[in-house]
C-alpha cells in the first residue's frame, strides 16, 4: 500500500515538475518503489533487473544527456497550450476510467498460490526458462543491443568534415 | 503474510500507464517526453509480473525481461537522436523540431 502510493507520488512529481533534474530524481524514486512491488509479487530476479538497469543504467544516461545539455526550469507555456492541457487530461482521464472500470468489473482473478509464485521469480528458473524455451528471443536481444549501440554512437557523434 | 489481491496491481498499474500518457501528451521537453514513456513501459511490467505471480507461470516475466532489454536500446537510440537534434536546433522543444514537417 505505501509503496504503490509512494509510486503513484513518484509518478505525478515526474511528469509534473518543471526542472528536469526533479523529474529525473522522482523516476528513480518510482524505479525503486516498482521493485518493491515485484518483491511483494516474489519476482526476485526482475526486482534486482529493475534496479540495476533502470535505477542504475538508464536513469544515469538521462541524468548525463540532461547534463549535457544544460538544460534548466521550461518558461511558462501555459497559455498558448491550453488547449492541448484540457485535451491530454481527457484523454488521460478517460484512458484511467476505461482501465480501472475493465479492471474492477472483470475482478475475478483468484488468490494466487505463494508457494508456486515463489519458485517462479527465482533466478535458477528464470534462466533455465530463458535459455531453453526462448532462446531465439535472447539471441535476437543480443543483436538487437550491438545494433544500438552501433546506431547511438553514429547518431551523437559530431559530423566529420569532408 | 496476507497476498495482495491481484486487483490492486492492476489498478495501479494502469493509474501509472494514465499518469504517463497524460505526461506525453502534455509535456513539450523531449526528454520528459522520454521518461513519461519509460513510466508507461513500466507500468506494463508491473501488470505482466502481477499475472505471472496470478497464475504461476513464469513466460510473464521472461516477457518483462524483453520488454527491460528493449527499452534500455531505446533508451540510448532516443537520447541520442536528442543529443542530434540539441546540437542542429539548440532546443530540445517539440513543438519547435520540425524538419520531418514537409
Amino acid at each position: 500500500m505505501i509503496l504503490g502510493t509512494l509510486a503513484i507520488g513518484s509518478a505525478i512529481v515526474t511528469i509534473a515538475s518543471r526542472h528536469p533534474v526533479r523529474s529525473a530524481m522522482a523516476l528513480v524514486l518510482h524505479f525503486f518503489m516498482l521493485s518493491g512491488l515485484y518483491l511483494t509479487l516474489n519476482a526476485q530476479f526482475i526486482a534486482a533487473i529493475q534496479i540495476l538497469v533502470y535505477a542504475g543504467a538508464i536513469m544515469v544516461l538521462v541524468i548525463f544527456v540532461i547534463m549535457l545539455l544544460n538544460l534548466s526550469n521550461e518558461e511558462k507555456l501555459k497559455l498558448k497550450l491550453s488547449s492541448r492541457y484540457v485535451l491530454g487530461w481527457v484523454f488521460g482521464s478517460a484512458l484511467a476510467f476505461l482501465l480501472m472500470t475493465l479492471y474492477i468489473t472483470h475482478s475475478s482473478f483468484s488468490q494466487f498460490n505463494q508457494e508456486t509464485a515463489a519458485a517462479v521469480g527465482t533466478v535458477n528458473n528464470l534462466g533455465n526458462e530463458l535459455f531453453t524455451n526462448y532462446i531465439v528471443p535472447i539471441e535476437l536481444i543480443g543483436v538487437l543491443l550491438t545494433v544500438t549501440i552501433v546506431g547511438a554512437l553514429v547518431l551523437a557523434k559530431k559530423k566529420l568534415e569532408n | 503474510m496476507q497476498a495482495i489481491p491481484i486487483e490492486y496491481y492492476l489498478v495501479l498499474s494502469g493509474i501509472i500507464f494514465s499518469i504517463g500518457t497524460i505526461g506525453v501528451i502534455t509535456r513539450r521537453n523531449a526528454i520528459i517526453i522520454f521518461m513519461s514513456i519509460e513510466l508507461m513501459l513500466n507500468s506494463v511490467n508491473l501488470t505482466f509480473v502481477g499475472f505471472a505471480a496470478n497464475f504461476g507461470d513464469s513466460s510473464g516475466q521472461v516477457f518483462v525481461f524483453f520488454v527491460m532489454s528493449v527499452a534500455a536500446a531505446e533508451a540510448a537510440i532516443g537520447l541520442a537522436i536528442v543529443i542530434a537534434l540539441f546540437r542542429i536546433k539548440q532546443t530540445v522543444n517539440v513543438d519547435e523540431i520540425n524538419i520531418l514537417k514537409w
